[in-house]
């Protein structure tokens, strides 16, 4: 294996130790679980978004439209719980709902009515932004709140629903692993097993790279199209349970960052493991380097609005690394 | 005769890393006739195109243009020479989004002395000039993107003719043109030819060559193998003189079909064309011959259900086979190896085995569950049955050469048994010896399935097949048991004669 091999292949690995190994030395408290927990949770819910879109850069389209699922999912879950005085179950399956309906049409918007990929999502994007407001008039939900037509909503969020987003289990460490890391590892795993090991997921990867020859060996092209886009809605919605279950109400200002974040983390995997593709384990570790870096500027006290530049810069680097290192990323 | 000739090519040589693609072309063109070019796929029909027009250097030779050397570096460069080429593709020559008027006159929208500022007055003033002197009858205010494929093509050509050439090439005008639309653009092409232009006319299609030919020049393998130009011309020789008729070295055994595999009755693949019926039997390899565009490819993926079809049944092993997607097909044992790979077999981002098990992951997985295992196991069998030169199955299909990467394609669908096995021009693009090796597994296997290829050289379907049909206007015109072929007959049904007999 040549330098220029090695580079490619461990490069974004040996970066992302040599990142921590570098912090845990001039940031005082990193090298701690408590603080590693702190940057899974950070990137939970990045994540599992991420992990989502994974799922449509595979099959070639892209999903612009996921972070405003999860806020539409978030503000569902609220309306739901808060409003309509439902419990965590209903709530939960409302926002799961929401998730399969919105990748049902944008996969219909694409695969039948031959809108390109980006437009498609991002007005699906303005058209959610918009639909999550209007029961509303615009206002966030917590219990309390007065409703447009006057009465005041007293319903509030179901313990059980809350600890979605607050329980910790015990690892090792008392209270130590918080429930929405063990959501994100789970789906990790689940995606990275079905993307690497099923047949389905080769055959989206198939997809993906020659759609024509993948409809000559068989595949229901379309149909593995328009899932790729239901599991991202999918996962984007849970992403926006998680989202609801933190926060505790359903509130408008947030998961802004959302949908770039976790671009840059899919985006960032290609280069993990010099894999030129997208792949759930590049993913993965794409948000955890992201997640790494805000922590450890944080505590080395970086101004935050270092922060933005800092992801920027990262992307572009990995974006380097995919397309101009490797023979493939020429083709 | 050689004396008038407008534009002259001389020993022009071209080379591709090793692979010479223009082995010393030679041609005249001479003014007010249409001499027209054949040839097969490969042949370097387009290679020449393109040195002519100055997309590729040429590797060799010389070329004249009105007795003054003629060299040009670039597309642009050609034009202003007075050399036009109108391409293959429609719409390269005009811009979908721009009005008929911007179009005409895109050309001087460039260049040295091409004012600054757009002047739509000044662009439509000198579009209607151009549109005045063609003929041409179009809405100069009209968008591209909303005129027909023929409308767009005349467009095409009257753009370049906005240049006042001597030459102008022509290539597969008709190809995407319904049969009145070509008769819109012969009319043209005979006022052209009638202003004393030189047009060098590009086709496949019998019926364009018999409407405009002056003279006919057949290629074959990078080099000129006829010129006809005595009247009356003689058609079937340009066949096979662009077809060749080499001895065959390996005088194949003809075998006779055991039971009816595939039984095809009434199939109508397009609209207004007569209807094929045909049976394919246990043990046989046909060939179904024909020139570019007479549906070789549509009959390929109407069997493979890639296609529907207007009219027709279809019967595999007695039972009644009506495939809707190419899925229904696989289940059924038909498999296609479709023609161009690049396009339409090879997933370039997947290895060797990835792409030889791609078609079979339901039988190669259990519970979705992928069996890398078997799969690399079938790929490494496949690869020591058809030779591929490879270091090891996970090599990556960008590694191989063409001659490798359409045996990984072959290998790919008879990893599995199949009942019906079609090859769509499956020595496309492929060496010498792996078309051998190729051919002679096709035949080592073929017991127990029916097998058919589509093939346009001749020569192809005498080294493979035990019987060979002939296709012509979507049809199927004529049947040869591969033991003395009439040769004669074969060719005038390739070259779309009328048949003695036939209504």
């Amino acid at each position: 294996m040549t330098l220029r091999e090695l580079a490619i292949r461990y490069g974004f690995l040996v970066l992302l130790f040599g990142l921590i190994a570098y912090f845990a030395v001039s940031a005082d408290g990193f090298a701690s679980p408590q603080s590693a927990v702190f940057i899974f949770q950070s990137v939970a819910i990045t994540g599992i978004l991420a992990l989502g879109v994974t799922a449509t850069l595979v099959v070639g389209g892209f999903d612009l439209s996921i972070g405003s699922v999860a806020t539409s999912a978030m503000m569902a879950a609220a309306y739901v719980m808060v409003v309509l005085e439902q419990n965590a179950v209903v709530a939960v399956a409302a926002c799961l709902l929401i998730g399969v309906i919105v990748g049902l049409i944008n996969g219909f918007l694409i695969v039948y009515m031959r809108v390109p990929d980006l437009l498609a999502t991002l007005g699906m994007m303005f058209l959610l932004v918009g639909l999550q407001r209007i029961p509303t008039e615009g206002r966030s939900i917590a219990t309390g709140m007065t409703m447009p037509d006057g009465s005041v909503a007293t319903g509030k969020f179901s313990a059980n629903f809350l600890a979605l987003g607050r329980h910790r289990f015990d690892f090792f460490i008392d209270n130590l692993l918080p429930a929405s890391v063990v959501v994100l590892l789970v789906l990790a795993l689940l995606i990275w097993f079905f993307l690497e090991y099923t047949r389905f997921g080769r055959m989206m990867y198939a997809v993906g790279s020659n759609p024509r020859a993948a409809e000559l060996a068989g595949a229901p092209v379309k149909a593995y199209k328009i899932w790729a886009y239901v599991i991202s809605g999918v996962f984007a919605s849970i992403g926006g349970i998680l989202l609801a279950a933190r926060l505790g109400r359903g509130d408008i200002a947030s998961g802004n960052n959302l949908l770039l974040d976790s671009v840059a983390a899919a985006l960032i995997g290609f280069a993990v493991l010099g894999a030129s593709k997208p792949n759930a384990f590049g993913t993965a570790i794409g948000a955890l380097f992201v997640g790494v870096l805000l922590q450890g500027l944080t505590m080395m006290n970086a101004p935050y609005y270092t922060q933005d530049f800092v992801k920027g810069a990262v992307l572009v680097v990995a974006l380097v690394f995919t397309f101009a290192l490797s023979h493939r990323g020429k083709a | 005769m050689v004396e008038n000739a407008v534009f002259r090519v001389e020993g022009l040589r071209k080379s591709f890393g090793r692979i010479e693609v223009l082995g010393g072309v030679s041609l005249d063109l001479h003014a007010g006739e249409v001499t027209v070019l054949m040839g097969a796929n490969g042949a370097g029909k387009s290679t020449l195109v393109k040195v002519i027009s100055g997309v590729y250097a040429r590797g060799g030779g010389a070329m004249k243009l009105g007795g003054k050397d003629f060299a040009p570096a670039t597309p642009a460069e050609a034009m202003r020479a007075g050399v036009v080429t109108v391409h293959q593709n429609i719409n390269d020559g005009v811009v979908a989004d721009l009005d008929v008027a911007t179009n005409l006159t895109l050309d001087r929208l460039s260049g040295s002395g091409a004012p600054a500022f757009f002047n739509p007055r000044r662009v439509r003033r000198e579009a209607k000039i151009v549109a005045d002197r063609m003929g041409l009858a179009i809405d100069l205010k009209s968008r591209i993107n909303d005129l027909s494929l023929a409308d767009r093509q005349m467009v095409a050509i009257a753009r370049a003719m906005a240049h006042e050439p001597k030459v102008l090439i022509l290539d597969e005008p008709t190809s995407s043109l319904s049969s009145a639309e070509a008769s819109r653009l012969f009319a043209l092409i005979d006022r052209l030819r009638a202003h004393g232009v030189a047009i060098l006319y590009i086709s496949h299609r019998m019926s364009d060559i018999r409407r405009l030919a002056d003279r006919i020049v057949s290629m074959r393998d990078g080099k000129i193998s006829g010129v006809f130009e005595e009247k009356p011309l003689d058609y079937e020789g340009a066949v096979n003189a662009m077809l060749g008729r080499r001895i065959h070295l390996d005088r194949i055994v003809v075998n006779e079909a055991a039971k009816t595999v595939l039984a095809v009755d009434g199939l109508r693949i397009a609209e207004g064309a007569r209807t094929i019926s045909l049976t394919l039997g246990a043990g046989e390899v046909v060939a179904i011959t024909g020139l570019v565009g007479v549906g070789k490819t549509a009959l390929a993926e109407t069997l493979f259900g890639a296609r529907a079809s207007l009219a027709g049944t279809m019967a595999l092993n007695g039972r009644p086979y009506a495939p809707v997607t190419p899925g229904d097909a696989i289940a059924a044992g038909v498999f296609l190896v479709a023609k161009d790979r690049g396009e339409n077999g090879i997933v370039q981002d997947f290895n060797i085995y990835e792409n030889i098990s791609l078609p079979f992951l339901k039988r190669l997985s259990g519970l979705g569950v992928l069996n890398r295992g078997v799969e690399r196991a079938t790929a490494r069998r496949q690869i020591g049955e058809l030779g591929i030169v490879c270091r090891t199955e996970r090599d990556e299909m960008g590694t191989l050469s063409g001659g490798n990467q359409q045996k990984v394609m072959v290998a790919r669908w008879m990893s599995q048994p199949a009942n019906l096995f079609i090859l769509d021009e499956p020595f496309q693009g492929v060496d010498i010896s792996a078309r051998r090796d190729i051919a002679a597994k096709l035949r080592a296997s073929s017991g127990g399935r029916a097998t058919l290829i589509f093939v346009t050289e001749l020569d192809e379907a005498l080294e493979t097949a035990d019987r060979v049909l002939v296709m012509s206007e979507h049809t199927i015109v004529g049947e040869h048991r591969n033991a003395d072929i009439d040769m004669d007959r074969l060719l005038a049904e390739v070259a779309g004669q009328p048949l003695r007999g036939a209504a």
